[in-house]
C-alpha cells in the first residue's frame, strides 16, 4: 500500500441547479478529501442523481449557481470529458449501453485524451477483471450490452479502478447487486482509497451499501440540500428512523 | 465501346488497393482496367474465367464461347443497363457444381480522366459449391463515370457470400446495378460497402427463385464532403419458404447525402416467406442528411414480413458515457460511429477484409472530421 504524498480536495460550494426552470439543488456545500468516503443519503426526489448527473456535467441541467472545485480548478466550467481528465469519476447508477463499442477502445482513448500510455489499458484492465470478478470476456464486449445489473457495477468499478481518479461519485453503485458482487465493489473502491488516495463520494437511498463500504462522513440530502452531517452512526440513525424527520427539510 | 489502345500492361494500384486484395486472401484475381483490358493476376483450377475482351491477358481459357450474361441480367432495364449492355466487355466467371474454390476477387479499375466504364460480370456458382466472391470499384483521383453491372446465379443448395467494396475517388459517378437469382435451399449473402465517390448509386435485386433460399442483404456506407449514397433495393420472392433479411448501416458526415430506399415484394405462392428490412442512419452533422425509404408489396397471405428505418444523430447518453471516462466527445463520436457501422463488419466471412475496411473508415471519419474543421474555421470547403 504506497502512501498518498498529496491530499486532493473536491469543493462544493453552494451548488444550485435547475431542470426545465423546477430548481433541484438548492445549494449544495461538500468538502471530500483524498482518501476520504462520503455518503449522501436521501429520499427519492431529494435530487441524488441530478447531484451526480451535474457534478459530472451531463447535459439537461442549468447550473444557476456555486462552484465546483478539483484542487482549485472550477469543474462546471469544463465539459464533461476535461472533468474527467481532471480526475473526477462517475460511476453510473444506469451504466448505459454502447452498442459496437468496447471497453479497451474507450479506456484507451480515455488514456490517450490523458497524455497516458495506451498500451498499459489491456494488462490493467484484465488485472482488476479479475479483482473484481468480472469475466475477462466482457473486456471486448460492446460497453454493457447485455450484461446484467451486477455486471455494469462490477464493470463501472473495473474502469474507476482502471482510471485511477482523484475522486468517485458512485451514484447508487449498490442497485441492482446482490450481496457478492456489493461486497466485491466495495472491496475494490475502500482499497482505492488506501492505495491511491481516491476520494469517494457515495449517493444512495440504503445504508445497505454502507455496511461495505465504510462512510467517513454521512450526509442527509433533502429538498435539493444537504440537510444533516455526522459520522456512521447517522446511516445507522436512518436506517431506523428513515427519512420522515428531513422530508420537510 | 471504350477502346483499349493502352499498351495492355496491367495497372498498379495504390497501396490502400493492393492491401485490399491482399486482404481478401484470393486465389482467383481479375483485373478490369478501362483502358487497358482484363487481366487475370491468379487463377484457381477450380474457377473458370471466360474473357470475352479482345486484349485479354493471362491464363484464361478463352475458348470463344460466348458469355451468356442476358440470363440473369438485371430488372428494370432502364438507360444504365441499356448502356452497360451496348458497352460492355463482359467478364464470366464460373464455380463448378460442388466446388469450394479460394475467394474470387475482381477489381474494377478507373484510372483515366473523363473516362466512362462499363464493367459486366456474370458470376455463375454451380449447385452445392461454396465461394467467396469480390468485387472491388477502384480509382485513382480521375473525373469518370462507371455503370457496372454485376449479376449472380446462385445454383440449388450453394452457399455463396458476395462482397463489394466502393473505394472510388472523390470525382467519380457510379451508378451499379446487382441482380442475384437465389435457387432452392441455397444461401447468397450480399455486402455492400460504400466508401467514395462523388455520387454513387447501387440498385440490388435479389430473386428468390426456389423454395427454401435465403438472401441476406448487408450494406455499410459512410458518407462525407458532399458525397452522395443512393442505395435501392428489392427482395423478391418467388419461392415459397424463402427468407430474405436486409440490413443496411450507414453514418453521414459534413453535408453529404444518403438515400436507402428498398422494396419487399412477395408474390402471390410465395408462401411461408420471411422477409426482415432494417436501415438505420447516423447523421453526424448538421449539414448532412439521409433518407429512408422501406416499402412492402405483399401478394400472399401466409408470409411475415417487417421493415424498421431510422435515421437520427449520435445519442447523447453514448457521448455523456465515454465522456464520463475521459473520452473527447469528437473521439467518443468516432468510436460510436464505427461501433455502429460495425454491426455489419461483424458479420462479414473474412475477418481480414473487415479488419482492413475498418481502417478504411477510421480514415474516412479523420478525413470527414478534419473538412468539417475547415469549414467551421472558414477554410476551403468543396463544392
Amino acid at each position: 500500500m504506497s502512501v498518498v504524498a498529496v491530499t486532493h480536495r473536491l469543493r462544493i460550494e453552494g451548488l444550485r441547479a435547475e431542470v426545465g426552470g423546477r430548481p433541484i439543488l438548492n445549494g449544495i456545500d461538500l468538502e471530500v478529501a483524498s482518501g476520504e468516503v462520503h455518503a449522501v443519503m436521501g429520499p427519492n426526489g431529494a435530487g441524488k442523481s441530478t447531484l451526480s448527473h451535474v457534478l459530472m456535467g451531463r447535459s439537461g441541467y442549468t447550473v444557476s449557481g456555486g462552484r465546483v472545485l478539483l484542487d482549485g480548478v472550477d469543474l462546471l466550467a469544463l465539459p464533461a470529458w476535461e472533468r474527467a481528465r481532471e480526475g473526477l469519476f462517475l460511476g453510473m447508477q444506469y451504466p448505459i449501453e454502447v452498442p459496437g463499442v468496447s471497453l479497451q477502445d474507450a479506456l484507451g482513448e480515455a488514456f490517450a485524451a490523458a497524455g497516458r500510455d495506451r498500451r498499459e489499458v489491456t494488462a490493467r484492465l484484465e488485472a482488476e477483471a479479475d479483482r473484481v470478478g468480472l469475466d475477462r470476456r466482457f473486456l471486448d464486449r460492446p460497453l454493457n450490452v447485455d450484461l446484467s445489473g451486477g455486471e455494469r457495477k462490477r464493470n463501472e468499478t473495473v474502469q474507476l479502478a482502471v482510471l485511477r481518479p482523484r475522486f468517485a461519485i458512485l451514484d447508487e453503485i449498490d442497485s441492482g447487486l446482490d450481496v457478492d458482487a456489493l461486497r466485491a465493489v466495495s472491496r475494490r473502491v475502500e482499497a482505492a482509497t488506501g492505495e491511491t488516495g481516491l476520494g469517494v463520494l457515495a449517493i444512495t437511498h440504503y445504508s445497505r451499501l454502507l455496511t461495505e463500504l465504510h462512510p467517513d462522513r454521512v450526509h442527509v440530502l433533502a429538498a435539493g440540500r444537504i440537510v444533516a452531517s455526522g459520522g456512521p452512526e447517522l446511516a445507522e440513525e436512518l436506517e431506523r428512523t428513515g427519512y420522515a424527520a428531513y422530508a420537510e427539510g | 465501346m471504350p477502346v483499349t489502345t493502352a499498351p495492355s500492361r496491367p495497372p498498379s494500384f495504390p497501396d490502400d488497393v493492393e492491401a485490399l486484395i491482399a486482404a481478401t486472401g484470393a486465389t482467383t484475381v481479375v483485373v478490369v482496367s478501362d483502358g487497358a483490358g482484363t487481366f487475370v493476376r491468379a487463377q484457381d483450377p477450380a474457377v473458370r474465367v471466360v474473357l470475352a475482351d479482345a486484349t485479354s491477358a493471362g491464363d484464361g481459357d478463352g475458348d470463344g464461347a460466348t458469355p451468356d450474361a442476358g440470363a440473369a441480367a438485371p430488372r428494370p432495364r432502364d438507360a444504365f443497363s441499356l448502356l452497360n449492355a451496348a458497352f460492355a466487355t463482359p467478364l464470366v466467371v464460373e464455380v463448378p457444381a460442388g466446388a469450394r474454390p479460394g475467394p474470387v476477387l475482381v477489381v474494377q479499375w478507373c484510372g483515366t480522366e473523363g473516362a466512362a466504364t462499363f464493367p459486366l460480370t456474370v458470376w455463375k456458382v454451380g449447385a452445392g459449391a461454396e465461394v467467396d466472391l469480390v468485387e472491388a470499384s477502384v480509382s485513382a483521383d480521375v473525373a469518370a463515370l462507371t455503370v457496372p453491372v454485376s449479376t449472380v446465379e446462385v445454383g440449388q443448395g450453394a452457399v455463396v457470400s458476395y462482397l463489394h467494396v466502393q473505394h472510388l475517388g472523390g470525382r467519380v459517378w457510379q451508378v451499379a446495378q446487382q441482380g442475384s437469382r437465389v435457387q432452392r435451399d441455397a444461401t447468397f449473402t450480399s455486402t455492400a460497402v460504400a466508401l467514395g465517390g462523388d455520387y454513387a448509386r447501387v440498385r440490388t435485386t435479389s430473386t428468390l427463385e426456389g423454395a427454401g433460399g435465403t438472401t441476406r442483404l448487408l450494406a455499410v456506407y459512410f458518407g462525407s464532403e458532399s458525397r452522395m449514397v443512393d442505395f435501392r433495393t428489392v427482395q423478391e420472392h418467388r419461392a415459397p419458404r424463402t427468407t430474405s433479411e436486409l440490413l443496411f448501416k450507414g453514418a453521414v458526415a459534413n453535408r453529404s447525402r444518403a438515400v436507402y430506399s428498398g422494396l419487399i415484394r412477395v408474390e402471390k405462392g410465395a408462401s411461408g416467406t420471411n422477409a426482415f428490412q432494417t436501415n438505420r442512419n447516423l447523421v453526424l452533422h448538421e449539414g448532412a442528411r439521409a433518407d429512408s425509404v422501406p416499402n412492402l408489396e405483399i401478394e400472399d397471405n401466409d408470409v411475415r414480413c417487417s421493415h424498421a428505418s431510422a435515421v437520427g444523430p449520435i445519442a447523447e447518453d453514448q457521448r455523456f458515457y465515454l465522456a464520463s471516462r475521459g473520452v473527447p466527445p469528437e473521439v467518443g463520436d468516432r468510436l460510436i460511429t464505427l461501433g455502429f457501422l460495425d454491426e455489419v463488419l461483424q458479420r462479414m466471412r473474412r475477418p481480414r477484409v473487415a479488419d482492413h475496411l475498418r481502417l478504411e473508415l477510421v480514415a474516412a471519419l479523420e478525413s470527414a472530421e478534419r473538412w468539417q474543421r475547415a469549414g467551421a474555421s472558414g477554410g476551403a470547403v468543396g463544392a
